[in-house]
């Protein structure tokens, strides 16, 4: 009955506790917030000139938003730029959660794994609608994945493309999906925030008993450290937003899609690269996708194998904190050979790392 | 004292034999013709800077190259004339540049289609009627569209001035097929597209001498601004919205840190007294 009367949500962000102690890590929850809000007010704006016909998308994206809507090049900017920068913060969330022991909070920690999962979807939505060669060859390589189901598998890839392969049924289902997806997330995300997380509040750098009496008021103090951290960020966003847009950007995706010309290095955005470095790094095409979907899946089954007394990483033997190290090193070493052709030696570096990916949970599980 | 921890030792020995192996592996690989691709080196474009526009008097005498040059085989079907205008062209001088070319219209009161004289409203001409014409035209391979080729190849400007002024001969011993002309910048070295670009192969209206590199750096910034025709407006904003937001970030920290005094300077003590007890 407390949690009813105290929890409303606007009021929970002047007055919950907060522990004093947490440090800068904590602030990418925020951030994260406003990066959901940013992307879903630039995609609204985008979504009333963007064409979802294969004639008309390409057009529509790099001619009419970048060039003849009032700042739509600006917003087309922010959005790009935007889920670049919203997925650095999911994994630096993530790996924060990892590192103090987040995945104690079942509810919290499950509904945040969903959101990530959605988060995958709903890039991977994305990128196929300016349908450049990278959109249209990313989304039939990734597509096709779904024909690995045994026995289900090509009827459902036929389902999902509503034809015989990615064409112009596909590019409208995705930006219906693509539209629809942030509002579930958005849901989700509300009960990550407001429902779960706020009936104890946040987790500590220490952990533990500390939690329950150290605390101070989210307002001022909170909000003034996340308005710091916002306008910080905002900074940088608006470096690659205004100076250097086609940092994160993949060129191929300026050329018109063709079914028939197959670019040389057809490879995801950069939030990708460790996945599909471990798709790429089984020779088996259905033992590639189970290593895919396990590589993020695995999250789930964090809070039933690694149950800690005091609620964080601080206070465990070092072994765990050393495979923390290892299994995040292998998965930027992953990033690296995602963005490689497929040659020697990033075959034989990428199965040895997606090893060492893998290998990093099972080796705590003893 | 230890100069440095057991498990630092360790995790430096790691790391060591990890850069090491690293190294031998990179080095032990073979190299392969597809690899063996010339890097374009970065070009002191004026553009560059992070507050610098494209340099409007490049972008028209690019322009003039193009129609003069490229447009005989290349189209570039997103840019219309009307997009010229206030850039490098004045509207008088866009409207007599699209009424040199014929346009199909129509359908009249007949039903008939027909040609008229370009307007600002219309696109540039694809000079072939489809893909398989220009192909047929052009050996095999069709000439790209041009209208977002500096975003759409890696190294941008670069690429392209280097690619336009890099023809040569070939080394000994490497064979360029029939059709092909070397030119190591091009992904594979053999490209479909001769030399296109010489000295004085046009007449610049504002005097300029028209050598091969003039020509190219022209055209390239031309067709950097088809690439990105926010080019300059998006580095005007830049330079409104960075330093603000900057001075955002200094008063958010100043008054984050003036926020958290108290909290900052608090001090545990520790006094020596006995546990005070609270059941009653």
């Amino acid at each position: 009955i407390y949690f009813f009367n105290r929890n409303l949500p606007l009021l929970s962000l002047l007055d919950l506790g907060t522990p004093v102690n947490i440090s800068y890590f904590w602030n990418f929850g925020s951030l994260l917030g406003l990066f959901c809000g940013v992307q879903i007010f630039s995609g609204v704006l985008l979504s009333m000139h963007y064409q979802n016909s294969i004639e008309m998308a390409f057009f529509s994206v790099n001619l009419s938003i970048q060039n003849e809507v009032f700042l739509g090049w600006f917003f087309h900017n922010v959005h790009s730029s935007g889920a670049s920068f919203f997925f650095v913060f999911l994994y630096c969330h993530l790996f924060r959660g990892l590192y103090y022991g987040g995945f104690n909070q079942i509810n919290i920690w499950m509904s945040g794994v969903t959101i990530l999962l959605f988060s995958m979807a709903l890039a991977f939505l994305g990128y196929v609608l300016p349908w450049g060669q990278m959109s249209f060859w990313g989304a039939t390589v990734i597509t096709n994945l779904f024909s690995a189901i045994p026995y289900v598998g090509e009827d459902v890839v036929h389902v999902l493309w509503g034809g015989y392969g990615v064409a112009g049924p596909t590019l409208n289902r995705f930006f219906s999906l693509h539209f629809l997806v942030p509002f579930l997330m958005v849901m989700v995300a509300f009960f990550h925030v407001f429902i779960f997380l706020h009936v104890k509040g946040s987790s500590n750098p220490l952990g533990g008993p500390i939690n329950q009496f150290l605390k101070i008021e989210f307002f001022p103090y909170f909000v003034v450290k996340d308005f710091f951290g916002i306008y910080l960020i905002f900074f940088v966003f608006f470096y690659f937003c205004l100076l250097n847009p086609r940092l994160l950007l993949d060129s191929e995706n300026f050329i018109e899609a063709n079914s028939l010309v197959t670019p040389v290095h057809i490879q995801p955005e950069w939030y990708f690269l460790s996945s599909y470095a471990i798709l790429r790094s089984i020779p088996n095409k259905f033992g590639g996708v189970v290593a895919l979907a396990f590589s993020v899946l695995f999250f789930y089954f964090f809070p039933f194998f690694f149950q800690n007394l005091y609620n964080n990483s601080f206070f465990n033997n070092n072994n765990v904190k050393f495979y923390f190290w290892f299994w995040l090193s292998s998965a930027i070493v992953l990033c690296y050979v995602g963005a490689s052709p497929v040659e020697y030696p990033w075959v034989s570096i990428g199965i040895v790392f997606t090893f060492f990916y893998f290998s990093g949970f099972f080796f705590l599980l003893f | 004292s230890r100069w440095l921890q057991l498990g630092r030792r360790a995790a430096l020995a790691a790391g060591a034999l990890g850069a090491g192996s690293g190294a031998a592996l990179y080095l032990s690989t073979p190299a392969f013709a597809t690899e063996l691709t010339l890097h374009s080196s970065h070009l002191p474009w004026s553009h560059n800077g992070w507050f610098s526009s494209l340099d409007a008097a490049s972008v028209r005498r690019g322009y003039f190259v193009f129609k003069q040059v490229c447009a005989a085989c290349h189209s570039m079907k997103f840019i219309a004339y009307r997009h010229l205008v206030g850039v490098c062209l004045t509207e008088e001088e866009a409207k007599a540049e699209a009424a040199e070319i014929q346009v199909q219209d129509g359908p009249d009161e007949t039903g008939q289609m027909f040609e008229r004289p370009g307007k600002l409203s219309d696109f540039f001409p694809n000079p072939y009627p489809n893909v398989e014409a220009a192909k047929a035209a052009n050996g095999g391979a069709a000439p790209p569209d041009l209208s977002f080729i500096v975003a759409a190849r890696h190294g941008g400007a670069d690429y392209l001035f280097h690619l336009l002024t890099g023809y040569m001969d070939p080394p000994a011993g490497r064979l360029v097929g029939e059709g092909l002309y070397y030119n190591p910048y091009f992904p594979g070295g053999a490209i479909a597209m001769a030399q296109a670009l010489y000295n004085e192969i046009i007449e610049y209206e504002d005097g300029t001498p028209a050598t091969q590199s003039q020509l190219a750096k022209d055209v390239a910034t031309f067709l950097t601004f088809t690439s990105e025709m926010e080019h300059d407006d998006r580095k005007r904003i830049a330079l409104k919205v960075l330093p603000w937001t900057l001075v955002l970030v200094a008063c958010s920290w100043f008054a984050k840190r003036h926020v958290f005094t108290y909290l900052k300077s608090r001090k545990i003590a520790y006094k020596n007294r006995p546990p005070r007890k609270f059941y009653t």
